[in-house]
């Protein structure tokens, strides 16, 4: 089997890296490209993103192709993919964060920023917050309801089907933090950056 | 809800960790790679690395340090000292570090700040304020609290967030090496004044300080160095404590 961690100039991705790297070990391949065959020949995808949801659009459409593949990936032949963070965001229709920019519109929704309550709230979001699990998802096998995660956003994906919400944490308000559609998972925390409950997380991702 | 963070904090110079009291008399005290994987086995929520002779030393040994640390730690890790440039930070990013700590550069030239956040985003972007009181306000200090900058610690912070930066490191000189608390003064008045995470830092001697760092000085995060370092405390029993006293931590 083989995994592929999109490489589309997204930001800082060696953290994504090395957390497959340590969970997949010798016994699953680990591909970091942008190239559209290894992308197309992969058995699961992983799609990072770091910056504005902005940035990681433009980002992802400057590398010709891409967007066609990945919808291919992930909407056609149903393979499953991950998003992270941004990577999640940008499953929405469109996004508000710098200017209004279209997303890739696999889960229907949008993305704005977190309600700060007048400054009651700082962000970013940035720490450790519980995960509430709204639905069993399948990557969160053996994860237990209020595991700590670690975040850092300012942003918030809203999907109109609500049924898409595989989990929320508190702040501010129950902000969208984990979602699965089919094929399709997202998470809007940092697994890789979330110690060994997280590496877990990435752990059911690759054995899905 | 979201947790107050504790970040222990390793100095390091030419790959090996040491703390110095009042930034000089160093010790040297232990493997880096191996320190950060013993603090987030113990539940540190963040790792800091601050490379505390960078600007005149050869910066190259810091690079194989975070990149072997990110290999063994999977929570993160925040680098600073010595980044003068967007290349600087592009590098660190690149060899595992998830936040960069940005000093004299920001203070000296912001366009740092503000094209790093623009390129890399926000969240990765930590501006590192050394702050010394004069009469009743903090000036910021430069090149390891060497030079004073005589800019408004307050105002800079401000700009700071303006700016980009994701997060603000705040660090009291009077108070750093001194093992008497943080200038809760200095941290609750920053807090209050930008609306991004402040990082209190400088000062513990004891786990009321860390207490203190975030019930009085209003801090998201608490980053404290040789209090763990030297086994005075462990990150669990500081986050047992905190705990005890009715603040929110990661258990």
């Amino acid at each position: 089997m083989n995994v592929t961690i999109v490489d589309y100039n997204s930001g800082n991705i060696s953290s994504v890296i090395n957390s497959f790297k340590e969970v997949a070990q010798d016994k699953v391949k680990i591909e970091v490209t942008s190239d559209l065959n290894k992308i197309k020949s992969s058995d699961k995808v992983v799609l990072p993103g770091q910056g504005s949801f902005k940035s990681c659009v433009d980002a992802l459409n400057k590398i010709d192709g891409l967007t066609s593949t990945l919808n291919e990936f992930a909407i056609t032949n149903k393979k499953p993919l991950l998003g992270i963070c941004v990577g999640l965001q940008m499953f929405a229709d469109i996004g508000y964060e710098e200017t209004e920019t279209k997303g890739l519109g696999w889960i229907s929704g949008k993305v704005s920023k977190i309600d700060n309550q007048n400054g009651k709230f700082k962000l970013p979001h940035i720490g450790w917050n519980q995960i509430n699990i709204m639905k069993e998802s399948r990557i969160f096998q053996n994860i237990e309801n209020n595991s700590h995660m670690y975040f850092v956003h300012s942003y918030e994906f809203i999907p109109n089907d609500k049924n898409v919400i595989s989990a929320t944490t508190d702040y501010s308000s129950n902000i969208v933090c984990s979602v699965e559609k089919e094929n399709i998972f997202g998470t809007q925390f940092h697994p890789e950056k979330s110690d060994k409950i997280g590496l877990k997380i990435i752990s059911n991702f690759i054995n899905l | 809800m979201l947790k107050n963070r504790i970040i222990p904090c390793l100095d390091v110079k030419n790959g090996r960790v040491v703390k110095g009291i009042n930034f000089v008399d160093l010790k040297d005290a232990g493997d880096p790679v191996e320190q950060a994987k013993i603090y987030s086995d113990g539940g540190a929520d963040e790792i800091c690395f601050l490379d505390i002779t960078a600007s005149n030393e050869n910066r190259d040994i810091i690079y194989e340090v975070v990149e072997k640390t990110s290999k063994k730690c999977f929570v993160p890790l925040t680098v600073g000292g010595g980044i003068r440039s967007v290349e600087d930070i592009n590098k660190l990013l690149n060899c595992g570090a998830d936040k960069v700590s940005i000093n004299t550069a920001a203070v000296e030239n912001s366009k740092v700040v503000v094209d790093s956040s623009k390129k890399f985003g926000s969240q990765c972007i930590v501006v590192a304020i050394d702050a010394k009181k004069n009469g009743d306000k903090w000036e910021v200090f430069t090149h390891g609290g060497r030079n004073n900058s005589g800019v408004d610690a307050l105002e800079y912070a401000k700009k700071m967030e303006e700016n980009g930066a994701g997060e603000l490191l705040v660090t009291s000189m009077d108070r750093d090496g001194t093992q008497v608390g943080y200038d809760i003064d200095l941290m609750s008045k920053i807090s209050s004044k930008v609306n991004i995470p402040v990082i209190a830092s400088g000062g513990v001697g004891n786990l009321d300080h860390l207490v203190d760092g975030i019930k009085l000085g209003k801090a998201s995060a608490v980053l404290a160095a040789s209090i763990f370092h030297y086994g005075k405390y462990s990150v669990k029993e500081a986050k047992e404590y905190l705990d005890s006293k009715g603040i929110p931590v990661r258990i």
